[in-house]
């Protein structure tokens, strides 16, 4: 069963996440995405690897530790361990606005139906729910309100700039 | 049956304080059917425990001792008589009878059930009054002075940029699992602390520059808690309309950088001191730079629709000190007692502002039942434009009352046990539930309010003693905010047993200061016996009509802890 939301909707997921514990290494073949510090040590490697290649960002590694590389990335994945560690959702932010990023953002980890309107707002396009979850009910989340006070990366104006004068 | 007893809502109401929109009151709305399928499928088993958990906190709902406890927003403390009336069925209806006015000017229901606690916000949204971020690692509510408006120092009105810091903290996307809880304060008078800054997370101080412009001046890092501190400058003048965009760079700051794997090293202060204050303001400058003058920027239009939301009531034209008050105060000693003691001086000729103390011997500081409430909003539409104000010291507020009506305000408060003169007197103790509810609490704080109030029945020697701040705190939380009670009491536990240290010179007027530990801890039959003391030992060393605080600043804590303790060796 589809894990994965994309773009507001469930999606077969072709990317496989390759963590640093992982034995067999790099695959030779697919859409993966690797570690930042994979990308770091790795990077002339990847840019011939046979598939696409994007970075996952733990807490603690800042967007910033990307910036020269954005270009090359059609996706990044920012982690979440645990879904209250929330500093995720600033290097989305920093990515969509600050490096006005336009590839995927995808989040993975402890991905959960509560959040998601949240990290959808943050810049976020798509959502890895975890495994023991219904993703479909999870989808539920991103329509949880129609009225947001702030400015957010789908939105930079906030409430006040979108009244009629 | 809200819907019979609350017609039209509030027709007619909320002309002095923001009024909802229709897209406000959709968000209130979206809220309640969120929260009421989170907690459904919690029941039927689909969100795990841990997983439900701070989705609840962030409305405010805990599970306690007994029963959950369910934290309402009054926005920087301020309510409207049909709010009033509101939490009054809700008393009645959802719990026993009664609720409890927290020292973050909210109000606290101790017993209502988890399955009706979204027919419960449902009910306050028809008020527009809700639960939101009244708990929970986000931005929590926003407070300021209870006079704001009223008091004649202030050089703004703070409430128009509380509402604009409400906005913008209501789920704020980035902000929704920081390291910790934020709290920020909002003060508008210089050289005092109403709103205790010093002692927020962020504090916003209302300041003018030498060309007479209004600014903010930003203070962070402040807290109480396990690590007391108070805050620092970080930003000395923010315009206006760059409030919003300060606060979301400190905010982004923070949510990067605070402390995530011990949630005692968590609050914003401890980074803000590991780092210096310093670095923290370099970091902000530099989210600020990207910020400023980008959408966040507020609009003079929405700078005044806010300015707006807050106009002074319709006030009469009138003369301070009326025959009617003059007779009353010659006439009636207790009256007189009261006037001088629980109404203050205000911004319009003619008028008072009034404090309800919710701390008569024998009741729970800070509580309030069913039948009170009701009765305080019809005397709040008679006699103050309808509109009620908690404050941070567990008492609630009348602030635009007629001087020729103070005598029948008077009579009328005190045949309900909310004339008690004293204001700011030692028996006007702060205190959090502490262990007879809460969860976290390592000592019960009620019975040792009881037990002190007890030994202070006289008046007349209470109005000598003059000014003096109790505060307890069941534990290091410090909800009862123990630190800056003149007279701080902390419950302990030591071995299972409940045990209780006093600090004494906190202090959270003028400045904000944490008070200095006394020595060892008491047990809970000890603690009035100790009080009594350092107040006996306060009247022989005090000069003239000194107050505590000035008495303990001047002589510091040796005497003190001689005559508790005995002499040093």
């Amino acid at each position: 069963m589809a894990q994965l939301i994309k773009d507001g909707a469930l999606c077969e997921n072709s990317w496989i996440r390759i963590t640093p514990e992982d034995a067999e290494g790099i695959p030779a073949n697919g859409d993966i995405i690797v570690s930042l510090s994979c990308w770091q040590e790795q990077k002339d490697a990847l840019k011939d690897h046979n598939g696409k290649v994007a970075v996952c960002l733990s807490p603690g590694q800042e967007p910033a530790e990307l910036a020269d590389d954005l270009a090359d990335l059609p996706m990044i994945a920012i982690d979440f361990p645990m879904f209250a560690d929330g500093r995720g959702y600033s290097y989305a932010r920093e990515l969509r606005t600050r490096y006005a990023y336009q590839g995927e953002i995808r989040a993975v980890g402890d991905v959960l139906q509560d959040q998601l309107f949240y990290m959808w707002r943050c810049g976020f396009n798509a959502f890895d729910i975890r495994a023991d979850k219904d993703a479909s009910e999870a989808l539920k989340g991103l329509n949880d309100f129609t009225v947001t006070y702030q400015a957010d990366a789908r939105d930079p104006r906030p409430i006040y700039r979108r009244q009629p004068a | 049956m809200s819907d019979r007893l609350f017609p039209n809502k509030l027709a007619g109401y909320l002309e002095y304080m923001y009024v909802y929109q229709d897209y406000d009151q959709r968000l209130l709305d979206e809220r309640v059917a969120q929260f009421r399928d989170q907690t459904q499928r919690y029941l039927d088993g689909k969100l795990a425990e841990e997983e439900y958990r701070p989705l609840r906190l962030q409305n405010g709902l805990y599970v306690q001792r007994y029963a959950p406890m369910l934290r309402v927003a009054v926005p920087y403390g301020m309510m409207a008589s049909p709010q009033l009336r509101m939490l009054a069925h809700i008393c009645r209806t959802w719990d026993k009878g009664y609720c409890h006015v927290s020292t973050r000017q909210n109000i606290q229901f101790n017993w209502p059930e988890l399955q009706d606690v979204p027919d419960i916000l449902e009910a306050l949204a028809s008020v527009q009054m809700h639960a939101i971020q009244t708990s929970g690692n986000c931005i929590r509510n926003t407070t300021t002075d209870e006079f704001a408006g009223v008091n004649a120092k202030e050089i703004d009105d703070p409430r128009p940029w509380c509402e604009l810091i409400r906005q913008w903290s209501t789920f704020n996307p980035e902000f929704a699992y920081l390291p910790r809880k934020f709290k920020i304060a909002v003060n508008a008078v210089p050289d005092e602390d109403p709103a205790l800054i010093g002692v927020h997370d962020i504090g916003v101080q209302i300041v003018k520059n030498a060309q007479d412009e209004t600014g903010f001046q930003i203070w962070a890092g402040g807290g109480l808690g396990r690590t007391p501190m108070t805050g620092e400058v970080i930003g000395e003048f923010v315009e206006p309309r760059y409030l919003l965009a300060y606060l979301e760079a400190v905010l982004r700051v923070y949510n990067k950088y605070g402390i995530r794997d011990n949630k005692y090293k968590a609050r914003i202060k401890i980074i803000v001191k590991a780092m210096g204050r310093d670095k923290f303001r370099e970091l902000t400058e530099r989210e600020f730079a990207e910020l400023k003058d980008g959408p966040i920027t507020l609009t003079e239009q929405e700078m005044e629709r806010m300015r707006a939301s807050f106009p002074a009531p319709s006030y009469s034209s009138l003369k301070d000190l009326p025959e009617a008050l003059e007779q009353a105060l010659s006439s009636s000693k207790a009256f007189s007692r009261w006037y001088h003691t629980n109404t203050r001086a205000h911004k319009q000729s003619g008028y008072r502002a009034v404090t309800l103390t919710l701390k008569k011997t024998g009741r729970v500081p800070g509580d309030i039942t069913d039948e009170q409430l009701d009765v305080v909003a019809d005397l709040a539409d008679r006699y103050s434009f309808g509109e009620l104000r908690t404050t941070h010291q567990q008492n609630m507020v009348l602030a635009d009352v007629r001087q020729d009506e103070l005598f029948d305000l008077w009579q009328a408060l005190d045949s309900l046990g909310l004339a008690t003169p004293n204001l700011k007197l030692l028996t006007d103790i702060v205190a959090c539930p502490g262990g007879d509810y809460c969860s976290l609490a390592n000592a019960k704080s009620i019975p040792i309010a009881e037990a002190i109030q007890h030994r202070f029945e006289d008046m007349d020697y209470l109005h000598d003693l003059g000014e003096l701040d109790i505060n307890i705190s069941g534990c290091m939380n410090a909800c009862g905010h123990h630190h800056i009670g003149h007279i701080g009491i902390l419950g302990v536990d030591k071995k299972g047993r409940e045990y209780y240290q006093i600090t004494l010179g906190g202090r959270g007027d003028k400045v904000s200061r944490i008070g200095d530990k006394m020595g060892p801890s008491f047990e809970s039959d000890e603690v009035a016996d100790v009080v009594e003391k350092i107040v006996k030992l306060y009247v022989e060393l005090r000069h003239d009509d000194e107050l505590f605080i000035d008495t303990y600043e001047r002589v510091g804590m040796e005497p003190f802890k001689e005559r508790i303790y005995g002499p040093a060796n």
